[in-house]
This record gives C-alpha cells, sequence and structure tokens, in this order.
C-alpha cells in the first residue's frame, strides 16, 4: 500500500475526536459518530471518515460501506442555499417530481449534487409535515408551499 | 448436549441443537447446493449473509422458503431439499444473478473452476429469461501488482470481505453503495494499491467466480523462455509441490516433486533451481540472528527487543507495515527465502557461470500472490534490475504445463539442479505453519548447545490451530514459541508485543491460514481443510524421506557460505540477505 496522507485543519480533527471520544471510540456507535460529524461539517468527506477510522480503529472501507449505504449520509457538501423538495405522498401526486425535475432543469444538476459555484444544492426528502401545502419545497429554513414548475425561476432569483 | 430430531427427505435424523439445515443436511449425505456461503471449520471461518438463495429448501408449515446455510434446524421439523417449489425458486435466483453476468465464459480466467458456471451447469440453464432487457452494472477493472478485480463478475456472496475482515483483520475490501450499485470495494472506491491491502490473496482463493484474480505472468515468462540471450533460473517454493498436482487430478496431499521438475525442463528452463535451497539459507541467517538477540538480551542488552519474528511471508510484512510500524525493528531483517534466491542467483550463481545480471532471468513459482508485489519492491532490485523478474502462482504454472500439452501425470521423475537446487528436510517444511520455526529450531538448538539433535520433529509446533505455542528446550534454557497463521491471528499477538506482554522469544507468522499451503495462489480448495491437511501432511512426509533433515548440514549451503559469503549475518550477507522495512501506516497531518 501506498501511504495515505490525510490533511485536515487541527479544529476539526479536534472536533472528530471530540464526538467519537463522546461515544468512548465504541464500533457499534459507528453511525452516531457519524450523524454527528455530518451534522457538524454538513457532509462527511473522505478525509473525515479517514480520521474516524483512525480514533475508533475500524477500516475506512467499512465506514465508506456504511455511509454509502445510508441514504442520509451524503459526501457531497451542500451548497449555501440547500433545496430540498418533498417527494412525500401528497406532494408527489400534486406534482412533486415536476418541481424536482424544474430544479434540476434549472441549476443542472442532479439530486444529490451541489451547483459548482456552490450556491444550490438538492436533494429530496419524504414529508415535511405539511401536506395541507402539497407540493412543498424547502430552502434553508424557509418553506415554499404549492409550487408549480413555473415558479421555480421565480425563487431561485431570491438567491441568486 | 441438546440435540434436535427432524426429517429431511424423508430421512429422520438427530443434530445438535444450533445446527443449521444445510449442515445437517450435508450429515446424511444430502448435498444442497450453495453459492455465497462458506465454512472452513477447522479454521473456525464461515461466511453466511444469505445473501444469494440458492440454498433455499421448503419447510414444512412455513409460508415462504428457507435460505437452509442461515436456518437453524428445529425439534420436529420437515424439511424437503428438491421439490418442485425450490428447484423453480434455484433456477430463478440463478437466473437473476446470470442476468447480471458477462457471458463471456469462454475468454474467462475462472473458466472450468468457476462456481457460478458449475451452478449453472448443475441447473441446467440453457436460457436466461429477459436477457435482453436486463441492465449490466459495469465497474472499472482495477489491477494492482498482485491481483486484478473485474467486479463485473461479482455476484456479492462476500467471501472475499469475510477474509480480508475478520480472518485477516486487514479491512481493505468491504460492501458499498446498495442495490444494483452494490460493490465490494477498498474505502472510496479507490485502487487496491491504495488500500491497507497485503496482497495475501485469501480474497482470491476464496472467490467463486472471476471478480478476483491474479495477475497472469505466464506470457512475460514465456517470453523470456523464448529468448536465446536469456538464461532463464527458476525456483519453486516448498508449499507448490504439495499442491501442483491437484491441477491434474491427483489427490490432494500427492507430492509431485520430481514431476514438477521435468515438467519445468520441459518447459524450457536452463536451470531448475529450489526456493527450499534459501530456505535453508534463511535459517542460517535468521537463526543466527535469534541467537544474537537472544544472547545479547540474556545479557541484559536492553537495546535488544524480543521476541523475534520471523519475516519470510510477504504478506505478512505488509501487515506489519501497515498497521504495526511501530514495531518494525521487531522482526527479522532476513528477507525471504524468495528474495535471498534471486540476490543469491544474480551474485553468487551470475558469477560462477559467468552471466551477465541483465541475461539471466530468475522466475519464481510460488503458492502466493504476494510474492508478485514483494519481487516488485524497489529495495529487492539493482539498478532497476529485479533479483527475482517474475513470479508465478502454482495455478499459473500449472496452467502453462497445460497449455505446452504436457502430460504431467506420466512425466518421470527428475532432480533439481545444482547448487541452488539442494535443500533439507528443514526447508521442505518452510511451506506449513510452524514449519520456519521449527527449522529454525533443528538449526538454532545445534548453533547454541554444540550439541547433536537427537530428534528433529518438533512434533508440539505442528498443527492447524490458528495461534500455538510451545516451548523447546535448548539444553536447560527454555526457548518460548509462538505460531499464528491467518493476519487476524497474528493480530492477537503482535497487540501482546506492542503492550509488552509478549511472553515469547520467538514467533512465526503466516498470513494465509494453514501457512503457504493454503496461500492464496495454490489450487483453490473451496473451503475444504481437509485438503490443507493433507497437503501439511504431504510437506512433512517430504521433510521425512530428505537424507539431510536439518539446514545447516545442506552441503551446498556450507560451500556458499566457506566459499562466498563468509558467514552467517556477515558485511556481505547483509548486503544481499537482509533487507529494511518501511512504516506504511496512514498519516493523518494538521493542515495548518
Amino acid at each position: 500500500m501506498s501511504s495515505i496522507k490525510i490533511k485536515l485543519k487541527k479544529q476539526d480533527i479536534d472536533k472528530i475526536k471530540e464526538i467519537t471520544a463522546s461515544f468512548n471510540n465504541e464500533e457499534h456507535e459507528l453511525i452516531n459518530v457519524l450523524h454527528k460529524c455530518q451534522q457538524h461539517f454538513g457532509y462527511l468527506p473522505a478525509e473525515v471518515q479517514e480520521v474516524i477510522s483512525d480514533e475508533m480503529d475500524i477500516p475506512t472501507a467499512k465506514i465508506y460501506g456504511i455511509v454509502t449505504f445510508y441514504s442520509f449520509f451524503t459526501m457531497t457538501p451542500k451548497g449555501k442555499n440547500p433545496i430540498s423538495i418533498c417527494m412525500g405522498t401528497a406532494c408527489y401526486v400534486r406534482g412533486g417530481e415536476k418541481v424536482l425535475d424544474e430544479f434540476k432543469k434549472e441549476l443542472g444538476i442532479e439530486a444529490g449534487q451541489t451547483t459548482k459555484d456552490g450556491k444550490f444544492s438538492i436533494s429530496s426528502l419524504r414529508c415535511v409535515g405539511a401536506c395541507g401545502l402539497a407540493p412543498v419545497v424547502l430552502i434553508g429554513e424557509k418553506t415554499y408551499g404549492r409550487v408549480a414548475p413555473d415558479d421555480v425561476k421565480e425563487i431561485l432569483a431570491e438567491y441568486k | 448436549m441438546d440435540t434436535i430430531k427432524l426429517t429431511i427427505d424423508n430421512k429422520q435424523l438427530e443434530v445438535e441443537k444450533g445446527t443449521s439445515i444445510y449442515n445437517a443436511a450435508k450429515s446424511i449425505g444430502i448435498d444442497i447446493p450453495v453459492l455465497c456461503y462458506m465454512s472452513m471449520k477447522d479454521l473456525c471461518i464461515e461466511n453466511k449473509p444469505a445473501g444469494c438463495r440458492i440454498c433455499v429448501v421448503e419447510v414444512e408449515g412455513r409460508r415462504n422458503l428457507a435460505p437452509s446455510c442461515s436456518t437453524d434446524c428445529q425439534d420436529n421439523m420437515v424439511v424437503r431439499t428438491h421439490t418442485p417449489r425450490v428447484l423453480n425458486a434455484r433456477k430463478t435466483v440463478l437466473e437473476f444473478i446470470l442476468s447480471d453476468h458477462p457471458k463471456d465464459c469462454l475468454v474467462c480466467p475462472k473458466s472450468g473452476h468457476c462456481e457460478l458456471q458449475d451452478m449453472a451447469v448443475k441447473m441446467g440453464i440453457r436460457k436466461i429469461p429477459g436477457e435482453e432487457i436486463a441492465e449490466m452494472s459495469t465497474y472499472r477493472l482495477d489491477t494492482s501488482p498482485s491481483i486484478i478485480r473485474d467486479l463485473d463478475k461479482c455476484i456479492m456472496c462476500r467471501r472475499c470481505e469475510t477474509m480480508c475482515n475478520e480472518v485477516q483483520t486487514v479491512g481493505a475490501l468491504s460492501a458499498v453503495n446498495r442495490g444494483f450499485y452494490a460493490a465490494v470495494a477498498p474505502a472510496f472506491e479507490q485502487n487496491l494499491e491504495h488500500s491497507p491491502c497485503t496482497y495475501c490473496g485469501q480474497c482470491v482463493a476464496v472467490c467463486p467466480t472471476g471478480a478476483l484474480t491474479e495477475v497472469d505472468h505466464t506470457p512475460e515468462v514465456m517470453t523470456h523462455l523464448a529468448d536465446p540471450k536469456k538464461t532463464v533460473v527458476v525456483q519453486t517454493a516448498p508449499a507448490v509441490r504439495a499442491a501442483l498436482g491437484e491441477e491434474f487430478g491427483l489427490e490432494p496431499g500427492t507430492l509431485v516433486t520430481g514431476k514438477m521438475v521435468t515438467a519445468l525442463r520441459q518447459l524450457g528452463f536452463d536451470y531448475v533451481f529450489d526456493t527450499d535451497f534459501a530456505a535453508d539459507l534463511t535459517i542460517m541467517e535468521e537463526g543466527t540472528e535469534l541467537l544474537n538477540r537472544l544472547s545479547a538480551h540474556l545479557k541484559g542488552d536492553k537495546e535488544i527487543r524480543l521476541p523475534i519474528l520471523t519475516s519470510c511471508c510477504p504478506g505478512w510484512v505488509n501487515f506489519f507495515e501497515t498497521y504495526f510500524p511501530d514495531l518494525k525493528n521487531v522482526p527479522s531483517t532476513s528477507k525471504s527465502p524468495q528474495q535471498m534466491f534471486g540476490a543469491i542467483a544474480k551474485s553468487y550463481f551470475a558469477e560462477k557461470k559467468e552471466i551477465r545480471r541483465e541475461d539471466m532471468v530468475v522466475v519464481s513459482i510460488m503458492p502466493c500472490l504476494a510474492k508478485k508485489y514483494e519481487c516488485q519492491r524497489d529495495e529487492f532490485s539493482v539498478d532497476g534490475n529485479p533479483d527475482v523478474d517474475l513470479s508465478i502462482s502454482t495455478r499459473e504454472l500449472a496452467a502453462f504445463i497445460k497449455q505446452a500439452n504436457i502430460d504431467f501425470d506420466s512425466l518421470p521423475e527428475g532432480e533439481f539442479d545444482n547448487p541452488l537446487g539442494e535443500s533439507t528436510g528443514a526447508g521442505v517444511i518452510f511451506g506449513a505453519t510452524g514449519g520456519v520455526i521449527e527449522a529454525a529450531a533443528r538449526t538454532a538448538y545445534e548453533m547454541h548447545t554444540g550439541k547433536n539433535l537427537e530428534k528433529v520433529d518438533f512434533e508440539q509446533l505442528r498443527g492447524m490451530d490458528g495461534v500455538r505455542e510451545a516451548t523447546v528446550d535448548f539444553d536447560g534454557l527454555p526457548i518460548n514459541i509462538g505460531i499464528a497463521h491467518g493476519l487476524g491471528n497474528a493480530r492477537k499477538l503482535l497487540d501482546d508485543v506492542r503492550s509488552g506482554k509478549s511472553k515469547y522469544h520467538a514467533i512465526e507468522i503466516m498470513a494465509c491460514p494453514g501457512g503457504c499451503i493454503g496461500g492464496g495462489g495454490q489450487p483453490q480448495h473451496h473451503g475444504q481443510t481437509e485438503i490443507l491437511k493433507a497437503r501439511a501432511a504431504a510437506i512433512y512426509t517430504e521433510d521425512k524421506n530428505k537424507k539431510i533433515r536439518k539446514s545447516h548440514e545442506n552441503p551446498f549451503i556450507k560451500e556458499l557460505y566457506s566459499t562466498y559469503l563468509g558467514e552467517p549475518n556477515s558485511e556481505l550477507a547483509h548486503k544481499l540477505l537482509h533487507t529494511k522495512y518501511f512504516d506504511k501506516k496512514k498519516k493523518i497531518i494538521v493542515n495548518q
């Protein structure tokens, strides 16, 4: 094997160590550790997984396996304005997918991706509990209800 | 013992509680087909992800079919293993697997040895329904110095993952992604070369299909053999002779040393030598090193670290360089027999025969895939010319012999050439777990005590238990010896060395379960430990049949020292026969 060198800022490494230590570096806590790390960093880049592997003495391959298995975990940094489009039953039947397609078309990215300028990312989620407003879109903390594909351009303009 | 009574295919039987339906059926001669399941009982290795569903059976009163590999027997259970429903289900499952499997069997390196192919034959698959519309998953080919990963052929049995993680504790491979995109891969789907892979090849040894295979170096060997300017020298590792016959339909454990020598000569090698000679040489160097370290330690030298660890196994060397670099001054500095042979062939022998280094090609036949990587290490070459040019596995040699239409079974017994073909029983037993340390004990005992060792068989060092220990009496001085085979077992002993708890003076470690006889380059044993035991028995038989059974009594080793090297651990011996180790641990660097 060729030597792998991981570069991270000291404060980031310390934060990961703090998180793994709070779970006593116990192997069965790995998923919780990953949740906490994703909460902190917004995503789980390779470097973060390597440090977790080192701290918890779990092969990086295993950690990567878990990160790629569960759709909640992501290795792509979210955009400055993360767009979540609800694909829950109510939103879906009221055209959520068409809205999603419009966002993808406008931004030129797929769900799970981030625009090159880092401004937007798209993800789909299941039910935000606002079915009366279906179809629902969240951008950051802000909620948009009864969104039609034609509204997408206008909504995006608010953030440009 | 709690027992359970049940009926399988109208036969009543009683089994121990906790027995799977698959094993219960097997005990009465019913062989339920399996694909992902693998059991190596004696080595405590079991893979049963219940992923493939080929082994399903019908259980009376149960709505769905049960995977027999992972369903325990229960009292009064009535099991049927070949009803039409079962057979149809198996066929459908297999058709699904085949629908996402390349159909290039004709040119697949695993053709003829593929468990999936065998299963398709067994189930009489003639057509794959929906083949035209079925989507095929595709992955890039990953070629490392030793192993090729062609994941298009992976059926996600995850045997390799079990070997890499649970048995070897290397952790290079893991199941990643999900559904259609699922694969077994290193972290971040990088190539093996950029993972902690030790190239032990145990993943290749258990892979049922062509997803994991060795890099085939036979074409390069043929090119050299065809070049009249080249003198091509071959060396054969001890474990090869105990397994090669299996590829030609001989019973496991059949020794084919003489036939192998004749075959190699017929293939056109100029000199047919034996790695066992270099194994004897290893004992001289490693044994001397052990005694020197031991006596310094006994005199109270705090600088000297014990135990001494053997260093013949390249998978093991890769393992400690990656996971225990802090202990890199603990293993013996002696090169492996393969590399000692190369260094001596291209110096002592080349000078003797007046062959220029660049005109000599050294090929090794090894039971091992890590040897392919080892011979490519920079430190084992002189001005870019490697001491060992190419290493091919037992399997590759068998294929080469078949290609050359040599009727192996009818070959006369040949003899190795001299001087690098003469070996003792001590060199032979390197091939089985415990063999290196037994060979070392035979020589170190006589070196230390100056007495003749009456009984050369150290039975207490032999066997198949993953971790073994024994105390050998050096005429009043008790030497504590530890033995581990399989890297997971090695890790246990290494953790003790790291924490200072180890009570051993010397430890032998082999990366592969069973030692080299179970190497990643050997004919596939498909998880049958009886085959490994038969190979080990063959190795000890060869040892018994040798006139000389102690390395230091090998006349050509004596001559090598008296006319060339001087004495063990001499300056020249150090230059040619010793090496150093590198820290390959992953580094976390603070980015300011």
